[in-house]
């Protein structure tokens, strides 16, 4: 047998997080742990789920997940603080000759 | 306990104790009664476990069970006709879905022009869904196939809608003496609903989810091949019924003077008629059999080349049409016995709920046998097409 | 525990899914979601690639109103109610075109929760319009041409037609107010019937904004008047949400593409000006500017 399939197409949960979709925008979204104050608002908005505010010790800042991040903007516009900037990915920064 | 009741009572009941979970549907002639009969129960408490509910459609009826069958619940719906074919989209669905939701299919004409009358023109439409198909002859099979839809769209084997088909108004609206299952005798046959996979919190899983090309066409495969062992499960299903209920009404086929030369194959209450026809036409001398067709889809073929394939003359007696072409039923039955021999005479007859007479079906017949009668429509009146 | 998990398929930036999540998250994921083809479909149920953490079903395009209901009293039939809450989510041409059964799950009364994410067109098939594609918007199906500016309709009030039915619990909502989607959605759980509860979700692709601009643009339509955020219970109006200074539709407008025809075109500025009549007669109609 090659494959197995489920009868009539059914899914387990959850599967698409093994699809990284990191990879999809040429920014990423970058968090100033200094100016983050942990209030969640990116994490509601987040539309891929990816920022998440995590604790460290005795600091608690917002940490995204480039595995997922599309680079779309929306936790930086929403962001009252100014703690998330959109900045190119390495890959994109090519020098014109 | 025996009792003369009419085609409708006969199959709710049926239904009844076979203890649905949700029933649901559109009122249509002829199939309304089964439902009223339906609704009368739930109103007096009768179906335990139960909601009855009245959809606005018949494509809402079938949508309705899909999101029941697929949270594990036992379901019916009944309809017939232009409510099947609306019914159509969402049972391929509920097909490829693998929800053995069991349909009763009083098989009335298809519009235009309107015809509440019968003939099987309706259930042809969804030949290709990935539903059974089986057709009855009387109320008393009727009765009792709707316990053995159940076991074998549920079997882990199948898993796909079942519909039975009985004859408009003849069937249904019909009385008839009809022995009239106990509970304790259904339960002991068909065990509770309990699907492996359903939708539940407790393990959420996805129903309904769409396959690139990559994939897609293994589902279709795994589909066919459960129709394929459906035909296993269906035999072993309806000899299990046999001892049960001690009613043997035969497997896929049940044939009629095996021995014979020539045969008449249908399906459907036309075979009660076609009993009597085909004695008398043996008294005369002719060697003819009779072939009843009951398991349409899947296709018994296997059955048909063993049964049929050193016949000399076969008649088909088709009750729809695949226009442009010919009768349903032979269409079938050639594909089924190619590269056999027998010659096959294609009959369309008694369409949008039109009588023969049993004088008339013998003399065609007899004609047939003897080499007078060729294929095509019987029993209309010859007319001139006109504008006006 | 996630509900709607990561690696899902959406543009960058879509507005479903930030409503998706924030429904779910505010049902503690005790739910159980039935979605018509579309969008969210597409980008969450594929084979194999599952993104729905909670029990899903797609049927079809046209009957998910009707399937919701069939879960809902089979869970009631077998004695589950307790399980969850389901839930539709369906596009605004699932809803408001297509969805034949939407009136039945009103009519009986269904314990379904039914979101309406509205991006105000057949965007999964490329934007076309459907009944709840406002006026002047330019689709593919309603393009700029020489006699036709874009959309030359209303946008179908299906707040109305909820309403009319009866539903015990309606309201709008938009993805750019997480907090406000959280606490309707809570109230409509513990309201028994078909409650409706319609979401504005910006399109990054269909209108042509970027996803930077998707808050802006969403607060913008709420700020215009043009998507009044209101709450129904048993017919009374519940909540308003007013503005102070309502903006004129222009700063709406300007920032799509799919209305920057309305600005380059001669004939642009009588639709503009329509548009405008709609936002006040919202206005009035919901009471929504605040007295200076």
């Amino acid at each position: 047998m090659e494959i197995k399939i489920n009868i009539g197409a059914i899914s387990e949960p959850l599967q698409s997080e093994k699809l990284k979709t990191g990879d999809w925008g040429t920014e990423w979204a970058v968090v100033d742990k200094e100016k983050c104050t942990a209030c969640r608002v990116c994490e509601q908005f987040c539309p891929d789920g990816c920022i998440e505010v995590k604790k460290f010790g005795d600091e608690e800042y917002a940490v995204v997940d480039y595995n997922y991040c599309k680079g779309c903007g929306v936790c930086a516009s929403v962001c009252r603080f100014e703690a998330i900037k959109m900045e190119l990915k390495e890959l994109f920064k090519i020098e014109v000759c | 306990m025996k009792k003369v009741v009419r085609g409708f009572y006969s199959v709710a009941y049926a239904v009844k104790l076979c203890r649905p979970n949700v029933v649901c549907a559109y009122p249509i002639t002829p199939q309304t009664e089964i439902v009223e009969n339906l609704a009368e129960m739930y109103a007096n408490g009768e179906l335990e476990n139960c909601r009855y509910i009245t959809a606005e459609s018949e494509f809402a009826a079938a949508s309705i069970l899909v999101g029941a069958s697929a949270a594990g619940a036992r379901t019916f719906t009944a309809t017939c006709s232009q409510g099947l074919i609306l019914m159509s989209e969402v049972l391929f669905n509920a097909a490829g879905m693998r929800l053995p939701i069991v349909v009763a299919n009083p098989n009335r004409a298809l519009s235009a022009p309107l015809s509440i009358w019968n003939d099987l023109q309706d259930s042809m439409v969804l030949r290709d869904a990935g539903i059974i198909q089986v057709y009855v002859e009387s109320n008393q099979e009727a009765h009792d196939m709707i316990p053995q839809a159940y076991k074998i769209a549920e079997d882990k084997r199948v898993m796909l809608p079942f519909m039975v088909c009985l004859d408009g108004f003849k069937l249904t609206h019909a009385h008839e003496p009809v022995d009239l299952l106990e509970q304790s005798l259904v339960d002991e046959f068909l065990p509770p609903y309990r699907p492996e996979v359903y939708l539940t919190t407790k393990k959420p899983v996805a129903f309904g989810c769409y396959a690139p090309p990559n994939i897609y066409m293994e589902f279709r495969v795994a589909m066919q091949r459960a129709m394929e062992r459906a035909q296993g499960v269906i035999e072993k299903v309806f000899r299990e019924w046999a001892e049960f209920s001690r009613r043997d009404w035969g497997g896929h086929l049940e044939i009629v003077y095996p021995e014979s030369r020539n045969f008449v194959i249908a399906m459907g209450s036309l075979v009660g008629l076609l009993r009597k026809v085909v004695g008398e036409l043996r008294k005369e001398g002719l060697s003819i059999g009779l072939v009843k067709l009951r398991t349409f889809r899947p296709f018994p073929f296997e059955d048909l080349r063993r049964v049929l394939g050193n016949a000399e003359k076969i008649i088909v007696i088709d009750r729809s049409v695949s226009l442009g072409y010919e009768g349903n039923l032979s269409i079938e039955l050639k594909s089924a016995l190619y590269g056999l021999s027998p010659e096959i005479i294609s009959m369309i007859l008694c369409l949008g709920g039109r009588d023969i007479s049993k004088e008339n079906l013998e003399k065609i017949l007899r004609n047939a046998v003897l080499g007078k009668e060729g294929s095509g429509f019987k029993g209309y009146i010859e007319f001139e097409e006109v504008v006006p | 525990m996630r509900f709607f998990g990561r690696g899902h398929g959406a543009c960058p930036g879509c507005g479903l899914t930030i409503a998706v999540r924030n429904v779910l998250e505010a049902l503690e994921g005790k739910c159980f979601v039935a979605n018509p083809t579309g969008c969210l479909e597409i980008i969450s149920s594929q084979y194999g690639k599952n993104a729905w953490g909670v029990p899903y079903i797609h049927s079809l395009f046209d009957n998910v109103a009707a399937v919701a209901s069939g879960i809902s009293e089979a869970l009631k039939a077998m004695g589950r109610e307790d399980e969850g809450k389901v839930v539709v989510f369906a596009g605004d041409g699932a809803t408001a075109d297509i969805g034949l059964t939407l009136h039945g799950m009103f009519d009986r009364n269904h314990d379904v929760i039914y979101i309406c994410l509205d991006n105000e067109a057949y965007q999964n098939t490329g934007h076309q319009q459907s009944a709840l594609t406002p006026l002047g918007e330019a689709t593919t199906t309603t393009p700029v041409g020489k006699i036709m500016l874009g959309k030359m309709g209303r946008k179908k009030d299906m707040i109305a037609i909820a309403l009319a039915h009866g539903s015990p619990y309606v309201a709008t909502s938009s993805a750019v107010l997480p907090a406000d989607i959280r606490r309707k959605v809570k109230k409509a759980a513990g309201i028994v019937g078909a409650k409706y509860i319609q979401i504005h979700c910006p399109c990054v692709t269909g209108w042509g904004i970027d996803g930077k601009e998707v808050v802006k643009v969403g607060n913008l339509a709420i700020e215009t008047a043009l998507y009044p955020i209101v709450e129904f219970e048993n017919g009374k109006l519940l909540t308003v949400r007013k503005l102070k200074d309502r903006k004129p539709v222009e700063e709406y407008l300007k920032l799509q593409r799919r209305f920057r025809h309305l600005f380059t075109n001669p004939e642009g500025k009588k639709i503009i000006a329509e548009i405008q009549r709609i936002a006040d007669a919202n206005a009035l109609k919901y009471n929504i500017d605040l007295k200076k």
